[in-house]
């Protein structure tokens, strides 16, 4: 076991873990942010999406010794505060069914707004191809993404 | 129900249960010898009696009703309560949703599954709203000494016609709680509903956005471990050696212990790491030496048994549904069509892997939390598995990551709780994505040996022969077994000759319901091989149906719908293409109609999807398109995607 410091949604954090644990579980079990998910374990399906330094990764493939103590995560809890609008957008258009990958769409929706502001419908599913719903919900994401883009630009 | 199977609720488990203190209007639905009435529930302390809550009002104002079908992604949350709220005159916004959590004071039929949530509940809810709207009203007429038919409610208040005055329900309640139960509350107008058929905002949305909602797997319990549980991949093997000396190396590991999984009709054998935290588990379990004793089930392949499948069609089976003389209208016939249609094994695959969290507390008092499709269930074998009784457990039901038929299994549910009395600490099992893929149980693969022929542009004769194994193995091989056949024998289509048959494949893999059952299986052979009829005959597939649909019904509305909707009479361009199917599942009716372009590689790109369905009333239209869009993702991904195959007995 050693001590990692973290920056978790503006908050600094220790943490005690084993160099390889996967920051997922980190996140999950240790600081006990209960809304990044575990889908797949193997990076393939999106749900365990966070922000590290504005970029979207995938946390069950990042093990924690990989972080710099000054290295900014982000997770679903603390996503409002650079961006609320995709949030809306996804109520105002209903997207999530059973709601478990939700988390990681937002969190890629996100960083690909602040990539490219104005995405086309290929562009959302290219980006967004990495974050798998198995309820369905691809085309009211894709909605609530074009949607908060409209208003982000208002 | 019977007399045995009746829990008294007492007042004080009640009052424990809901957490309510001092005065409050609580209703439920009394169920004695099979019908059931609204009761009072403060008032009762009959201990003979069985009680349902689902309304309670308090004091301050505050408003809980009680959805009593897990919520799963379909919804239940807010169309199970839409029904008592849209009786009570309360808003979409006024009340709190608690989820029930298997106790019979919540009914026997806390499950979802089958399309069943909205339809069973439809009547029974409401009236459990209108009566408790009823009692408030009364109060209210009493407190201002003027007649009943003087006063009305809306958004959680009652006013008064003749002076417009008005009061909240909390401070109703007292007076409403003193009062008699209407034994038969009149319900609403259909043009009088303002929640029910309305575009209403789900209530659980706003927490799954922003990471708050509570699924299985976020259950916290102080000092509960992790585990992960090795099983074989082959299915029926026994447990050799466990060699667990580099397992209890591993930092964070605590235990490594025997555990089994039990499946109803399968019992599978498991060895569990145990360890503080569940990457600690993993590795522990990566870490484990086991040989398994496969007992001559690693001769098991996918390729032999599609052939023991399509060698067991030539076989007669079981006469499922025979009407008209088939054999005779189709040797006769010159116009004949065979066609052998396969569905593959599929595994549900929701995005919460499975998983529960389970205490054994002082006083052998269970607390497990779970996202499963079963509460009743769970509690009904957990009671009888370890001889405790009902009130001995506490199950909360958190929101399902998915279920698609994989959570009407309990499997998960008692490994947990074995292990937690095994170890003797709260203990928290977790599925790996790999396990849940591979373990089952799974969509059973279903062959469908057609045969047809058409005289005059229309079917004379038809055969669907079903080959399948079932959901549950059968004890007797004599009888059809109904759910692997479930739609084909209501055929739509005039018909005059037709001999449906069912053929039973024992094998020993682990099947269970999947989304929609045999609507994603048996509608795909039934319906292509119209197709291929449509096409002996020379006529258009979507003309050929309606063909033999002349009397009118709701399949023939729901075709002719479709075939404005999807403009099917407009030509499409050069490598563009459409096709029509329809079928009849539990709760209704459903057609559509696909647009496809062939692209140059020869693959097919899915344009759009129309769907037509008849669903009767419609609690929450939005919801219901919501459902029908993510329903069409989910079967073209079963239809293109490669189905769970076997080598070696393994599952690959």
């Amino acid at each position: 076991m050693a001590k990692y410091s973290l920056t978790i949604n503006g908050k600094k954090i220790t943490v005690e873990a084993e160099p390889d644990t996967p920051l997922l579980w980190v996140i999950r079990d240790e600081v006990g942010l209960k809304g990044t998910k575990f889908g797949c374990g193997m990076g393939l399906c999106g749900a365990c999406t966070i922000h590290l330094d504005g970029m979207a990764i995938r946390s069950c493939q990042t093990p924690i010794s990989s972080v710099k103590a000054t290295s900014k995560i982000v997770t679903i809890e603390g996503v409002a505060s650079i961006n609320a609008v995709v949030q809306n957008a996804w109520i105002e258009e209903q997207v999530p069914q059973c709601g478990y990958c939700q988390s990681g769409q937002i969190m890629s929706a996100v960083a690909l707004l602040k990539s490219n502001p104005n995405p086309t419908d290929e562009d959302i599913d290219n980006f967004m191809s990495g974050n798998i719903c198995r309820c369905g919900t691809y085309n009211r994401i894709r909605k609530a993404i074009h949607s908060a883009a409209k208003t982000l630009k208002k | 129900m019977s007399k045995n199977t009746q829990q008294a609720l007492d007042r004080r488990d009640f009052l424990r249960y809901t957490g309510l203190s001092g005065i409050a209007l609580v209703l439920g639905i009394q169920s004695t010898k099979g019908s059931n009435s609204i009761e009072n529930l403060n008032l009762v302390d009959n201990a003979s009696i069985t009680l349902n809550p689902y309304v309670m009002i308090e004091k301050s104002g505050k408003i809980t009703l009680f959805n009593n079908k897990p919520e799963m992604g379909q919804g239940t949350q807010q169309s199970i309560t839409a029904l008592i709220a849209e009786e009570l005159e309360v808003g979409p916004d006024q009340y709190v949703i608690k989820q029930s959590g298997g106790q019979k004071m919540h009914g026997n039929s806390q499950f979802a599954g089958g399309s069943y949530s909205v339809r069973m509940s439809f009547t029974e809810m409401r009236k459990v709203g209108a009566a408790a709207k009823e009692m408030l009203l009364a109060a209210a007429a009493q407190q201002w000494n003027c007649a009943v038919s003087d006063c009305y409610a809306q958004k959680a208040k009652v006013y008064q016609r003749s002076t417009g005055k008005s009061i909240g329900y909390g401070d109703l309640v007292a007076v409403a709680a003193t009062l008699e139960v209407p034994k038969n509350p009149i319900l609403k107008d259909a043009k009088d509903f303002k929640i029910i058929g309305k575009n209403v905002k789900r209530q659980d949305i706003p927490a799954k956005v922003k990471g708050e909602a509570v699924f299985g797997i976020d259950a916290v319990i102080p000092g509960m471990v992790y585990a992960s549980v090795e099983r074989s991949l082959v299915f029926g093997a026994t447990l050799g050696n466990v060699d667990k000396s580099a397992t209890l190396k591993v930092t964070g590991v605590l235990d490594v212990v025997e555990v089994e999984r039990d499946l109803g009709a399968y019992k599978y054998p498991g060895v569990a790491v145990v360890a503080t935290n569940y990457w600690a588990a993993l590795k522990g379990r990566k870490a484990l030496k086991v040989t398994w004793n496969t007992n001559g089930k690693e001769k098991f392949n996918s390729k032999d048994y599609n052939q023991s499948l399509r060698d067991l069609a030539i076989t007669d089976g079981l006469v499922q549904h025979s009407n008209g003389d088939f054999d005779k209208a189709f040797a006769e016939s010159k116009e004949q069509v065979v066609a052998f249609y396969e569905t593959p094994i599929v595994s549900h695959s929701p995005m919460e892997a499975m998983n529960c969290t389970a205490h054994w507390k002082e006083g052998n008092q269970l607390e497990i939390w779970a996202s499963t499709q079963v509460p009743s269930w769970v509690i009904g074998d957990l009671t009888k598995r370890y001889g405790i009784k009902e009130e001995d457990i506490q199950l909360h039901v958190c929101f399902n990551g998915g279920g698609f038929g994989r959570r009407l299994a309990t499997d998960f549910i008692v490994e947990a709780t074995n292990l937690a009395k095994l170890l003797k600490k709260p203990v928290k099992l977790v599925w790996t994505r790999e396990d849940d893929t591979q373990l089952g149980p799974f969509r059973p693969p279903t062959f469908s040996a057609m045969k047809g022929s058409v005289v005059d542009g229309k079917i004379n004769a038809f055969q669907h022969k079903v080959i399948s194994p079932t959901v549950v193995p059968l004890q007797d091989k004599s009888k059809v077994d109904t759910t692997m056949v479930e739609g084909i024998s209501e055929q739509k289509y005039e018909i005059p000759n037709m001999k449906n048959m069912f053929v039973y494949s024992d094998v020993h893999i682990p099947f269970g319901y999947w989304r929609s059952v045999t609507s994603s299986t048996l509608a795909f052979a039934h319906e292509c091989f119209i197709d291929e009829l449509a096409v002996k005959a020379g006529k258009d597939p979507m003309d050929f149906r309606l063909g033999m649909l002349t009397k009118q019904s709701d399949t023939k509305r729901v075709l002719q719908k479709l075939k404005e909707v999807s403009n099917w009479d407009k030509p499409l361009p050069k490598g563009k293409g459409r096709g029509v199917a329809q079928y009849e599942f539990f709760a209704g009716l459903a057609g559509e109609v696909v647009e496809v372009t062939r692209m140059g590689d020869n693959s097919v790109k899915i344009d759009k999807v129309y769907v037509v369905i008849d669903l009767g009333t419609v609690v929450n239209p939005d919801n219901t398109r919501a459902q029908m869009e993510g329903a069409v993702v989910m079967g073209i991904t079963a239809a293109i995607k490669n189905g769970i195959t076997f080598a070696n007995g393994k599952t690959e």
